[in-house]
């Protein structure tokens, strides 16, 4: 049994998921396929949002694979760096605009 | 940064880099053999189809010393071509059929019989007269000034290297100062014709990725750089081509130094294309070296991998046998398999 969660090989074999339900991991490849076509965004803007992305979900498999395609598409790491702030700005935004939830809720029930 | 060779580095010796491929991953069956994986694409032994492409390394003195650069080259490189042997090249050529004639170095331009092989080169008119310019080597001496015009006199293709259009990538790969100049040498050319449309006047550009990485797509990629190179600078170029870096020399030292080896194989066996394979430039090309000796492709020339045929030098050239011989391949070949493959024309599969 393997000592950690996460080990990078997996991204790898992210594909064998098909194997345990061919129609809906095909599907889902598709999608994915298509998603990152080219379209009224270029293929690398959706490369940098998809890497602003994976650093709100945390998802180790996807920072790696996004890092990698920024290279890939020439992206400088100023762009990259910028994007997670994006994604560390909204991500504390949302954090902090629930305060306003709180300072409601907490006025309300004091006296 | 000095030469592997001149820092009497390990890798120097292409024995050393042919150890590390036969080992490793590769000896004990993680990753399969370039042999192997051919093998079961039914795609082995490679052979070479019609010859179009004669390439020619002029030696390997250049001016920079890239950190990623296959050649070893540098300006602590002495190797040099004579002109007994550019001689025999010339002979050889006109009786190999080849179409292409392409000139490879180091910088070529350094080479002290460069233009008096290119003047006698051009008389005898191939389709294609490649001369492969790393851009900086226009704007490093005077004497180098007038190469734009002499190009164009001489109706040669050229073809540079700009691994980025922006600064900081170009000069971290290159070493300082080589954007600018490499900037000032492309407005010069373009100012003489090349790469603007009309002219016939034949200006490519080469991308290799800064790093350990594969290259992006080659349309998207030429893309940015005309857009970018066009509305920074205004300047204007006809196709960019995606080279990979081959694990090989200095782009091998970094691999090994930085850890990244062992990824990079994977990767590029991962991305292995058997399409890529029926196109791979061995297929058309014949490289030569500053010596006359006799490569499948300038990856072997500096591997030391000669010909699998009985004559390996100029003196002893053989069309038939050339034709008929078995590419020598090892696991740097994954490099021009992977993905939509690389060649020194860019991709070779769609
Ligand atoms: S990559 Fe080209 S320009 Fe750079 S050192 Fe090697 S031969 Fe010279
Ligand atoms: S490295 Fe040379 S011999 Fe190997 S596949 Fe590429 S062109 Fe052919």
């Amino acid at each position: 049994m393997q000592k950690t969660y996460y080990d990078p090989k997996d991204l790898k074999d992210f594909g064998k998921i098909s194997e345990w339900d061919q129609e809906l991991g095909e599907k889902f490849f598709e999608y994915y396929g298509k998603v990152f076509e080219e379209g009224a965004l270029t293929a690398r803007e959706k490369s940098l949002i998809a890497l602003a992305v994976s650093h709100t979900v945390q998802c180790a498999y996807c920072i790696d694979a996004y890092t990698s395609d920024g290279l890939k598409r020439g992206l400088e790491r100023e762009e990259m760096m910028e994007a997670v702030h994006v994604a560390a700005a909204i991500k504390s935004g949302a954090t902090l605009v629930h305060g306003v939830q709180m300072m409601k809720k907490y006025d309300k029930l004091s006296m | 940064m000095k030469s592997l060779a001149k820092r009497k580095n390990s890798l120097a010796n292409p024995k050393n880099q042919i150890a590390l491929f036969n080992g490793g991953v590769f000896a004990n069956g993680e990753l399969p053999t370039f042999k192997n994986k051919v093998t079961e694409s039914n795609q082995y032994p490679l052979k070479p189809n019609k010859l179009e492409i004669f390439q020619v390394n002029l030696g390997y003195m250049c001016n920079q010393v890239c950190t990623h650069c296959h050649v070893d080259a540098g300006p602590d490189r002495k190797e040099i071509m004579t002109t007994e042997t550019m001689q025999l090249c010339l002979d050889k050529l006109k009786e190999s059929g080849a179409t292409t004639l392409d000139l490879t170095g180091g910088a070529p331009e350094m080479n002290p019989n460069f233009r008096w092989f290119v003047e006698e080169a051009s008389k005898i008119g191939v389709q294609d007269f490649i001369v492969r310019s790393n851009l900086t080597i226009l704007r490093a001496n005077k004497k180098y000034y007038d190469l734009p015009e002499f190009f164009k006199k001489h109706n040669v293709h050229v073809v540079s290297s700009l691994p980025f259009y922006k600064k900081g990538k170009t000069d971290k790969q290159r070493g300082d100062g080589v954007f600018d100049a490499s900037i000032e040498a492309l407005k010069e050319l373009n100012k003489v014709g090349y790469g603007i449309e009309g002219t016939g006047l034949k200006l490519d550009l080469v991308f290799n990725p800064a790093g350990a990485f594969l290259p992006g797509n080659q349309n998207e990629l030429e893309r940015e750089f005309k857009s970018a190179l066009k509305e920074d600078f205004d300047i204007t170029f006809n196709n960019l081509f995606c080279i990979t870096n081959l694990p090989i020399s200095r782009f091998l030292e970094f691999l090994v130094a930085s850890e990244n080896y062992e990824d990079y194989m994977d990767e590029l066996v991962d991305a292995y294309n058997p399409e890529a394979v029926k196109n791979v430039m061995c297929k058309n090309t014949i490289s030569v070296d500053w010596n006359g000796y006799l490569y499948d492709c300038d990856f072997n020339q500096q591997l030391d991998l000669k010909v699998a045929t009985q004559g390996k030098h100029l003196s002893d050239f053989n069309i038939d046998d050339l034709n008929n011989r078995q590419i020598v391949v090892s696991q740097h070949c994954y490099g021009c398999t992977a993905g939509a493959g690389s060649s020194c024309q860019g991709t070779i599969s769609n």
